[in-house]
């Protein structure tokens, strides 16, 4: 008996669970072919940068944390960092170990929630992580600790998990003790055990032939550290380029489907931020403890497969539990705490790697300090023209498929990407059309 | 009769989201110590980031994250209480409208021209609006983001048939509690402290720094005393605005008292 499906359809996923926000997605095939696919992000705008005109220098980290509740860290840190170019301030290099340190604690936790609660039920067939349990309560209760590491780093460097209240422009308003890190670097080597079977978990699984050619973006330090806080933004087809350089480059457009606006590099189009951008411009500046771990679980020195990335982000768990034990190890409290970062005129911009990807801020000061000016592009933004290009070609070769089937991967193959829809809505509702 | 008929039927949970950062929902996945449990004790229905989708039926307790920002969004929230026996929002967002409430202070037109190069593809109301005004609350956890502990308390309650042990003094009863040096007096830190909702366990102090009014307004603030006592510490009365002005700009009393400065 052969199965079949019509020659046009349309699928529609009106809201797609297991990611970040609320987004949709929308598939039309006409008579046999992929005629359009949207993933469209509906989540209502809240205008940051509409209401960020007019506050004070000082109030952005605690303002743009708001944007995302997964990756505050990440707004907190591009605002420092963009803030503190506008004030021509350079910060003492003890608080930016105290900086990586806590955004160690958000990669830890973001990766673990979309590794575990989020990705993870895809590649093994279950509807939620919950279901997963059932059967696979000790690699879930794995997550569940790993995700905890993160979050209780957060919280000693930070004060909370979620919107943490420690972070201010030019450093943070108390330091930790060396005696108040000493439990956390106790479960935090608990963690990089359970990091590093993580990705042996996970490089077990079933993954497509599924290359692509995107450009890879990424940030790119220097000093030889893996990418996190600062530096350039290079890509694998030339592109390097500072802060102050970023709207030279990209460009957003507003589309009607979404209240997210779609970033391209100019003449160029479309690109990839995140994990796999990220491992593949710096596999070299690996800890050697992930950069084995990558080499065993089958991962080449550049990783093109998004459904691999769920490999990648175990990987980097490895390595931001490896380089908060060496910042621990070698920690001094910052004194004082913050460096002094006094209001003049100008405009700064700053970017930093979120769990996602690159996240860009950009801020005109007047000489009080007043923000006269702000200007933020998240990952999921740049990101979402590269999703529907992987959606597209992923239809092409499922275009046999049931609906069930093709709503399956083409929502696998979105969490590839663990977009984030609060942060890209200034995201997203599955619908196949087949007419 | 199979044991599945005898068992006792587990509540049905529900967790909705509307204009928010995510953050109140996630402190759910972040009880990483209990989330097991907690999916143990109660039939996750509809909880969209984990997974579960099925809005179907009637919930025992739905958590309402999120703010009213569409028109899309009133007829939702009605049709949520429809469905819910008891409803509690969750965080700053559904309790006064959240961080995106600065529009209700503001020309919304205008925000639209600042952030998207098409503004007619974007439909939005002129205010973001907490939950209570649009339907009938029966709790409200402040906070952004909430706490976990409080969270966790909110839903055993109502589980269990009883009001939440959830104090609305202000921080300064848990700065006390907690043993800080006052940082207003000690330091001459601007704090909202005196006027907030407990519920953080007096982070901010804790910190070194003043508290920011996140969780909102406490039971009977005294607003115009504390912004006499700031103005005496030297801060500007656009400071002060600001201050008032962040993630429950629109709670009443903050939003009076803030209005109060500008007129």
């Amino acid at each position: 008996m052969t199965h079949r499906t019509p020659a046009s359809r349309t699928l529609k996923v009106d809201a797609l669970p297991r990611v970040e926000g609320e987004g949709a997605m929308y598939v039309e095939i006409r008579d046999g072919a992929v005629h359009d696919v949207q993933l469209r992000i509906y989540e209502p705008p809240r205008f940051f940068e509409g209401f960020l005109r007019g506050r004070s220098y000082t109030e952005p980290p605690d303002i743009t944390a708001r944007i995302c509740g997964i990756c505050p860290v990440a707004y907190q840190m591009s605002a420092c960092l963009a803030i503190e170019d506008a004030c021509g301030v350079t910060v003492d290099e003890r608080i930016t170990a105290l900086r990586r340190l806590i955004y160690c604690g958000e990669w830890i936790e973001s990766h673990a929630l979309h590794v575990y609660l989020l990705h993870a039920p895809d590649f093994l067939g279950y509807e939620s992580a919950v279901a997963m349990a059932e059967d696979h309560r000790a690699e879930v209760q794995r997550g569940l600790a790993l995700k905890k590491a993160g979050n209780d780093l957060i919280e000693v460097v930070g004060g909370r998990a979620i919107h943490p209240v420690n972070v201010r422009v030019g450093g943070f308003y108390r330091a930790p003790t060396r005696g108040e890190l000493a439990p956390i670097a106790e479960q935090l080597r608990g963690a990089r055990d359970a990091a590093l079977e993580t990705v042996a978990w996970v490089a077990g699984f079933e993954f497509p032939d599924f290359d692509h050619a995107h450009e890879l973006v990424a940030l790119r330090e220097p000093g030889g550290r893996y990418p996190m806080l600062g530096g350039r933004l290079v890509s694998d087809r030339g592109l390097d380029i500072a802060p102050s350089e970023f709207l030279v480059h990209v460009v957003e457009e507003h589309v009607e489907r979404s209240t997210a606006l779609h970033a391209h590099l100019i003449e160029r189009g479309n690109y990839l931020v995140g994990p796999l951008a990220r491992y593949s411009l710096n596999f070299d500046r690996l800890a050697p403890l992930a950069r084995d771990a990558a080499r065993s679980a089958g991962l080449g020195e550049v990783c093109r497969n998004p459904f691999r990335s769920i490999i990648v982000r175990a990987v980097e768990i490895v390595q931001a539990c490896d380089e908060a034990l060496s910042i621990i190890a070698e920690y001094a409290p910052p004194d004082p705490p913050a460096t002094p970062a006094p209001a003049r005129a100008g405009t700064g911009a700053g970017w930093s790697e979120a769990p996602r990807g690159t996240l860009w801020h950009r801020y005109q000061l007047d000489t009080s300090g007043t923000i006269l000016d702000a200007k933020i592009v998240p990952p999921t933004s740049q990101n979402q023209a590269t999703i529907e290009h992987d959606l597209f070609h992923l239809v092409e070769h499922l275009i046999d498929a049931d609906d069930d089937e093709l709503r399956r991967r083409c929502e696998q193959a979105i969490r590839n990407y663990d977009p984030c829809i609060s942060c890209a809505t200034h995201f997203l509702d599955m619908r196949v059309e087949r007419s | 009769m199979s044991p599945d008929d005898r068992a006792p039927r587990r509540p049905r949970l529900g967790v909705w989201k509307f204009a928010s950062c995510d953050g109140c929902q996630l402190t759910l996945l972040d009880c990483e110590d209990e989330l097991l449990a907690v999916a143990g004790a109660v039939d996750l229905a509809y909880f969209l980031e984990a997974g579960a989708a099925d809005v179907t039926g009637v919930f025992d307790v739905s958590l309402v994250e999120g703010s009213i920002t569409t028109a899309h969004d009133i007829e939702r929230i009605r049709q949520i209480r429809a469905a819910s026996r008891t409803l509690v929002t969750i965080g700053a967002c559904a309790t006064s409208g959240g961080i995106q409430a600065l529009r209700n202070f503001a020309d919304v037109e205008e925000y639209l021209g600042i952030v998207y190069a098409t503004p007619q593809f974007v439909s939005t109301l002129s205010t973001s609006t907490g939950i209570a005004e649009h339907v009938p609350v029966d709790f409200e956890l402040r906070g952004c983001p909430i706490s976990k502990a409080q969270l966790l308390e909110v839903i055993t309650a109502f589980l269990h048939g009883r009001r939440p042990a959830v104090s609305p003094h202000s921080v300064c009863v848990e700065c006390k509690a907690r043993g800080n040096v006052c940082v207003m007096v000690a330091h001459g830190t601007p704090c909202l402290g005196p006027v907030t909702h407990a519920g953080c366990n007096a982070l901010c102090p804790s910190y070194h720094r003043g508290c920011y009014g996140c969780y909102g307004p406490a039971e009977s603030p005294n607003a115009p005393a504390l912004t006499a006592q700031l103005r005496e510490l030297g801060v500007a009365d656009l400071d002060l605005v600001r201050m008032l002005r962040t993630f429950n700009a629109a709670a009443p009393a903050f939003r009076a008292e803030s209005e109060e400065l500008t007129s």
